[in-house]
């Protein structure tokens, strides 16, 4: 190669690296075309099936692997052979995961808008009987037993959860990993055991009765160890030079934390906040066990059966009449509105996060950089 | 270690820095440290809530608590046990993990490995919704229009295979085990795949990029580098499905025709699983009924929260790179 003397500089051809692409399309094609005729043979000639959609897609789909193996193990050999169908196989798998939540959406959507009327947020279901029309009546006890039962469990499990949070990133000490692991079980806790619990401790060991705030306990409990893991995972990405500049200047632990440390963290806070929220705002499992549910308006989180929106669904589905269950999804309709907001919020304010924190990273720790960053960190 | 600490008593007289907290300080780390401590306690406080609840109950069945299948805790002569419920939820959740490990495991290597990168991001959050969406809307949406969808299948093979194979058959089909877990399924993936996505994801790219340049095909390098790198967070996130899919209520409240036996045709109707017993039993539930509830609920809580723990150690290992940087 050496000797080679150097040649003219004749421009070398632009080498293409790919490989044909129409060719491979063609394969794919004529897999896909060889595999539909043979399925259609054996359903509409070779046997006495009844042709039914699932199964007929179901046969295509086999048989178009085995086809599409053995046109590439033809003109390819068996590497490449498994490599295109383990692709086949990997695009399926992620389509099988992401098509139910287009479906769920979607069916929601269809089957409850046309029963969702304004009366749907204004009435409730007092003088509703089963033989009323799906239009008839509404959820407005349910949707305020949701806000308040919400609303109280973010006020008990968030400045726990934060507080565990500055526990386990900025205090740390002998509590740490065992917390750490606690709150990372804890995330799966099935949430019927929720329920039980407060059942037990709330209403037979206090005999408070059922009433809003059970719920609220119950939901402050699955609240919790998301709020804690979230919110860690956000201060632990504080950078360490703020703390350090601010202890530097004389400030405590305590006013490090409050005005440096929890500021600078306050749009991932928000994100970790909401989506404890958005992780409990349809649980129906512990209700059933605390709050009980019930057809009226009860606006007094703290005593008396109160209903929510994920058991006046429930209740309005486990009834026989159809016109119940037309009513159920415009509840689930209203409560998926719900979780979608609180989603597409925790991820607006999720999203300028990473560059608010990160801006200050590269600049050096200097005297002079201080200044302007301590103006900003308290904004 | 060593050095770093000989150099400062080289000289002539150490320094000493006392660290001393002023007392806004002691109560800001006493108050965070008392908030964990309010988090482990719960832990202990629900186990411990729930045994002295279920007590009454344990005492009265004894060891045929775990071996009976009836319920009739509430009679002249209580008669109950969870052996039908155990059997109901690990086959629901076998059902469950059965789907959700290929699916999970193949849509995270879609989201690292095949995916431009516009759509990752999209199909990333997409996920993450899936996980928020309430489980009570997935099993309607099951109850609805999965399983409608499904039953043609179900009945063909049930006519075809149930003559040869026993677990096959089955008198009515719809309300199934099989059903309950395929529609739990639904909510164990996103968190089986955000979990396995988030650790495969932490690959080291240079080795991908090592094995392509070694003339490896895109599988041959995800069948050789990204899955025997991610094997512990595969294994870690589909336990946490797995913890999920036994604790799932409303799937198995909605979906399955309520009998208390231990049933392994499983495509047939009927079945119990512990968190829907729990759920069905409640409203007319009395004295001992109540605390029998109790107990299942200490036995789900135990299985699970073991099963979580578990998982988490294996998932926070993996997820520090420990034992794969050699």
């Amino acid at each position: 190669m050496t000797t080679q003397p150097i040649a003219a500089p004749r421009p070398a051809p632009r080498r293409r690296t790919r490989t044909g692409a129409g060719a491979d399309l063609a394969e794919f094609a004529g897999a896909a075309v060889t595999s539909f005729a043979i399925t259609w043979l054996i359903f509409a000639r070779l046997m006495p099936f009844t042709v039914q959609a699932v199964g007929f897609a179901v046969c295509w789909y086999g048989l178009f692997l085995l086809a599409y193996w053995l046109i590439t193990r033809d003109g390819h050999g068996p590497v490449i052979a498994a490599d295109r169908v383990m692709g086949v196989l990997i695009t399926t798998g992620a389509l099988a995961a992401v098509t139910p939540i287009l479906g769920v959406i979607g069916y929601v959507i269809y089957k409850g808008a046309p029963v969702l009327r304004l009366n749907f947020f204004t009435e409730t279901l007092a003088v509703t009987g089963p033989l009323s029309a799906a239009t008839e009546g509404g959820a407005m006890h349910s949707i305020i037993g949701t806000l308040e039962q919400l609303g109280v469990a973010t006020l008990i499990s968030v400045p726990l959860g934060v507080l565990t949070a500055v526990y386990l990133n900025e205090v740390r000490g002998p509590l740490t990993r065992p917390t750490r692991l606690v709150a990372d079980a804890m995330t799966a806790l099935p949430s019927i055991v929720a329920g039980l619990f407060v059942y037990s401790i709330l209403i037979l060991q206090f005999g408070w009765g059922f009433s809003g705030f059970a719920g609220s306990l119950a939901l402050a409990v699955l609240m919790l160890p998301t709020v804690t893991i979230t919110a860690e995972q956000v201060l632990r990405v504080v950078p360490g030079g703020l703390r350090e500049a601010s202890l530097a200047l004389g400030a405590p632990q305590w006013r490090t934390v409050l005005m440096v440390v929890l500021p600078t963290a306050r749009a991932g806070l928000s994100t970790a906040v909401i989506l404890g929220m958005a992780r409990v705002v349809g649980e129906t499992a512990p209700m059933i066990l605390t709050a009980f549910g019930s057809s009226t308006l009860n606006a007094n989180v703290f005593s008396g059966q109160q209903d929510d929106l994920p058991l006046f669904v429930y209740n309005q589905v486990s009834s026989s009449q159809d016109t119940q269950v037309q009513r159920a999804w415009a509840g689930a309709l209203v409560l998926l509105a719900l979780v979608l907001v609180l989603f597409v919020l925790a991820r607006l304010l999720g999203r300028p996060r990473t560059a608010r924190v990160r801006r200050p990273a590269p600049k050096p720790a200097t005297e002079p950089a201080a200044k302007p960053r301590q103006e900003r960190t308290p904004r | 270690m060593a050095p770093s600490t000989a150099v400062p008593e080289a000289g002539p007289e150490r320094r000493k820095i006392e660290t001393r907290l002023t007392r806004g300080d002691r109560l800001y780390r006493s108050l965070a440290t008392a908030a964990a401590a309010v988090t482990l306690a719960l832990i202990v406080l629900i186990g411990v809530f729930l045994l002295i609840r279920a007590m009454p109950a344990l005492r009265e069945a004894g060891w045929s608590f775990i071996t009976v299948k009836e319920w009739r805790p509430d009679g002249q002569q209580p008669r109950f046990g969870v052996s039908a419920m155990l059997f109901g939820t690990f086959v629901t959740a076998l059902v469950a993990m059965a789907v959700t490990f290929p699916v999970s495991v193949a849509t995270a290597i879609f989201i690292n490995e095949y995916a431009p990168r516009r759509i990752k991001q999209t199909l990333t959050s997409l996920i993450d919704l899936m996980a928020a969406i309430p489980s009570l809307i997935f099993a309607i949406w099951g109850l609805f229009f999965l399983i409608p969808l499904l039953l043609p299948i179900e009945q063909w093979a049930v006519d075809e295979l149930g003559g040869s194979l026993p677990f096959m058959r089955a008198a009515a089909i719809g309300a199934s085990l099989f059903n309950a877990g395929l529609v739990i399924s639904l909510m164990t993936i996103p968190i089986a795949t955000s979990i396995i996505r988030e650790v495969l994801s932490q690959t080291p790219r240079h080795e991908c990029e090592g094995a392509l340049a070694l003339g490896a095909t895109r599988w041959g390098m995800i069948r050789t580098v990204v899955l025997p790198f991610g094997r512990g967070g595969i294994v870690g996130g589909s336990m946490l499905g797995l913890g999920r899919a036994l604790g799932e209520t409303l799937a198995a409240t909605l979906i399955l025709s309520v009998t208390f036996e231990i049933k392994p045709r499983v495509l047939e109707n009927g079945g119990i699983t512990v968190a829907s017993a729990i759920a069905v039993q409640f409203k007319d539930a009395q004295t001992m009924g109540l605390s029998a509830l109790m107990a299942a609920g200490l036995a789900l809580f135990a299985v699970t929260f073991v099963i979580n723990m578990l998982a988490a150690l294996v998932v926070s290992r993996s997820r520090s790179g420990a034992g794969v940087e050699a």
